[in-house]
């Protein structure tokens, strides 16, 4: 459509020269010469495939010529069709200029570069954590089997995390509470339950605590922390709990 | 027959055990049958309104008395003839001492209330001696309450049970110290031996543990948990509140007096952590450690008899189990062997441990924790408590008849009587959780 357009208008154009040139001469001019052949149009195309790239990727561009005597693309000379490879890093516009007999005709075609996602920008700094938040990440309850007072592996585990947390902080008074589970005598429980307190304090001693830091008490079977008559509840009383005492 | 002589050993009034060439225990005395006594109530000698309550009263509680002594064969009241003397003058010995009465003893009397005071008079008569039947005369004479009632026939049993019973004062007239829960919070309280007239002794709202009573009646130490320690407490009895006694470093546990009341022994984690048994002056001083064992000691009870043995308990080698040593701290010596030996506690002639046992321990075994008393020369022992729940804080009358301690057979922890050969089991108390009862020395 546009090329049919374009053709009928360099008719025109050539045809009011013509009339321009030949007949403002005389009044009376003899029969013109037939006229040249009228020089056939030139076109051009240009496409990018794909139009659309990430960074990095690349695209070829396609291009065609018709009745060109020179063509050029972003100036530089080419032949009258074929393709070409492009990585651009940004949006770019890619200009064919076809020059031929009949005139100039330019063509262009865009490469849009998308930008690849961007990582996620890092999570803002979180407040530097409070005394009571690194205490209770890094210094939790140990427990203990039945009867028994001496330090399972889990929780000798348990005391080294802990150990490295409470030497990091001088300023810490941590309290040890050795529990028991309900079954034993109750003034038994509180000898045992000073034993379990008195284990984790040597632990954390041998791991290089402060001894001003760290002070022991037993509660026996005085305060469990769960009341069912069970194995598990049970086991979730014979443990040592510390407290951060501020 | 290990359990009948034990029996004999226990309530015999003599005590005077020895270890046979046989390796057996023998009685230096045989008691015999239990005497059969008669004890009709006593006749209200006057019109007061209050006298047919505080006689009620009396009536009661001296009946008990006499029947939880354990030396009596108590002729049922369905037996005893149709008049109930009130004085000397109305006894017809014949109708008492012969069947269906058959009675060897008689106990009557009677009382008043005038000017707002309580008069009782009474007598003990032995049925058979027709010339000279008086064993006992007494009268009281106090304020006019119900409580006074219960004192007077305390008073009265005591006396009888004295004269019959071998020369040995009765127990009507002791106390038991113990923890209740039933304000709240785990306190001191104090009862008649028999249960009666329970009260709130401390308000600490905190926890307060192991009362014991000093030899003189006029403390109790006990153990209470403060601000970040557990620490040896004294109670006055005399003043009616706490009173000072020093402050121990580490936790503080189960004090026990000396019998003569010059010492404590109690288990202290001091300031190594490591709970040791100590020992200290009644006023705190003088302290000196006599245990060095890594592990749980606690427990601790002097011999009341010599005071120069102490038995406790001590988990170092895994189980709790009940060991003597010298007040010294020298020549230990591990007396249970197997299982879950806690709360010793000595009979008064110092032969006996009382103590709470579960002799076949672990998850899914079967067997409770009960009583049992071991002859400490000759390590026998019998089981006192049988298939009733979980037993344990056993504790001497002072007269060596009856033992009182805890148990869950009810569904919660109660406070029990029985005498000591495990016969005529009662429950005491029934308000909350009540515990680690302890008995006054005398």
């Amino acid at each position: 459509m546009n090329q049919s357009k374009r053709y009928l208008t360099s008719l025109l154009v050539v045809s009011f020269f013509l009339v321009l040139v030949t007949g403002c001469a005389k009044k009376q001019p003899p029969p013109p010469p037939p006229p040249p052949p009228a020089p056939k149009p030139v076109t051009a195309t240009l496409t990018a495939n794909p139009a659309s790239i990430e960074r990095g990727q690349s695209s070829t561009l396609t291009w065609s010529t018709e009745n060109a005597d020179q063509v050029t693309l972003d100036g530089k000379a080419v032949d009258a069709s074929g393709s070409q490879s492009v990585s651009p890093t940004q949006t770019t516009t890619y200009h064919l200029v076809a020059t031929g007999k009949s005139g100039s005709q330019p063509a262009d075609a865009q490469v849009v570069v998308n930008a690849p996602p961007p990582p996620p920008p890092p999570p803002p700094p979180p407040p530097p954590p409070n005394d009571d938040a690194i205490f209770a990440q890094n210094v939790q309850d140990i427990y203990f089997d039945y009867d028994k007072f001496d330090l399972r592996a889990d929780s000798q585990q348990a005391l080294t995390r802990a150990a490295q947390a409470i030497s990091q902080h001088p300023n810490w008074k941590v309290r040890i509470e050795g529990n028991c589970d309900e079954r034993g005598s109750t003034e038994y429980n509180l000898s045992l339950g000073e034993n379990r307190a008195n284990a984790a304090k040597q632990a954390l001693l041998q791991a290089g605590v402060t001894e001003s830091q760290l002070q022991t008490i037993s509660y026996g079977k005085e305060k469990p922390v769960c009341t069912e008559a069970n194995d598990d509840c049970w086991q979730k009383n014979r443990h040592d709990h510390f407290v951060l005492i501020h | 027959m290990l359990k009948r002589l034990f029996t004999a050993i226990v309530v015999l009034a003599g005590f005077s055990l020895t270890v046979s060439a046989q390796d057996w225990i023998r009685t230096g005395t045989n008691r015999g049958a239990p005497i059969r006594l008669a004890v009709p109530d006593f006749r209200p000698f006057n019109s007061d309104p209050q006298t047919p309550a505080l006689n009620t009263v009396f009536n009661q509680t001296l009946w008990n008395d006499l029947d939880n002594s354990g030396i009596f064969d108590m002729v049922a009241k369905s037996f005893y003839p149709l008049q109930a003397p009130g004085s000397p003058t109305e006894v017809n010995l014949d109708a008492w001492g012969n069947p269906p009465p058959n009675a060897s003893m008689l106990a009557f009397g009677n009382l008043s209330v005038a000017s707002n005071r309580v008069v009782v008079q009474g007598w003990l008569f032995d049925t058979k001696n027709s010339a000279f039947p008086q064993v006992l005369g007494k009268q009281y004479n106090e304020d006019a309450t119900a409580d006074n009632a219960r004192l007077i026939a305390h008073r009265f049993a005591d006396e009888i049970i004295f004269r019959l019973g071998g020369g040995i004062p009765g127990v009507a007239e002791s106390k038991i110290y113990f923890v209740s829960s039933r304000s709240g919070h785990k306190e001191i309280w104090a009862m008649d031996y028999d249960g009666a007239g329970q009260k709130q002794l401390t308000q600490l709202n905190s926890v307060a543990l192991s009362p014991r009573v000093s030899p003189d009646n006029s403390r109790i130490a006990f153990s209470a948990l403060g601000q970040d320690s557990w620490q040896i407490k004294m109670y006055s009895l005399d003043l009616g509140r706490p009173i000072a006694f020093p402050h121990f470093s580490g936790d503080n546990f189960s004090p026990a007096w000396s019998s003569d009341g010059s010492k404590l022994a109690w288990s202290s984690s001091s300031s190594s952590g490591d709970p040791d048994i100590f020992i200290t002056g009644a006023d705190g001083s003088g302290t000196r450690r006599l245990t060095s064992i890594k592990g749980p000691d606690v427990s601790p009870v002097f011999n009341p008899k010599t005071n120069s043995q102490i038995a406790w308990v001590s988990g170092h080698n895994g189980l709790p189990q009940i060991y003597l040593m010298d007040a010294d701290g020298s020549n230990v010596q591990q007396i249970t062997s197997e299982g879950y030996a806690v709360s010793p506690a000595w009979s008064p002639n110092g032969l006996l441990l009382a103590f709470a046992w579960t002799r076949h321990y672990g998850p899914g075994i079967p067997g409770g924790q009960d009583i049992y008393i071991m002859d400490v020369a000759s390590r026998q022992f019998i089981q006192l408590t049988h298939d009733a729940g979980k037993n344990d804080f056993p504790s001497w009358s002072p007269d060596g008849r009856h033992i009182v301690f805890q148990s869950t057979r009810g569904g919660s922890e109660q406070i029990w009587t029985m005498l000591s050969d495990g016969t005529h089991q009662q429950q005491l108390t029934r308000d909350g959780r009540n515990s680690q009862p302890n008995w006054s020395f005398r």
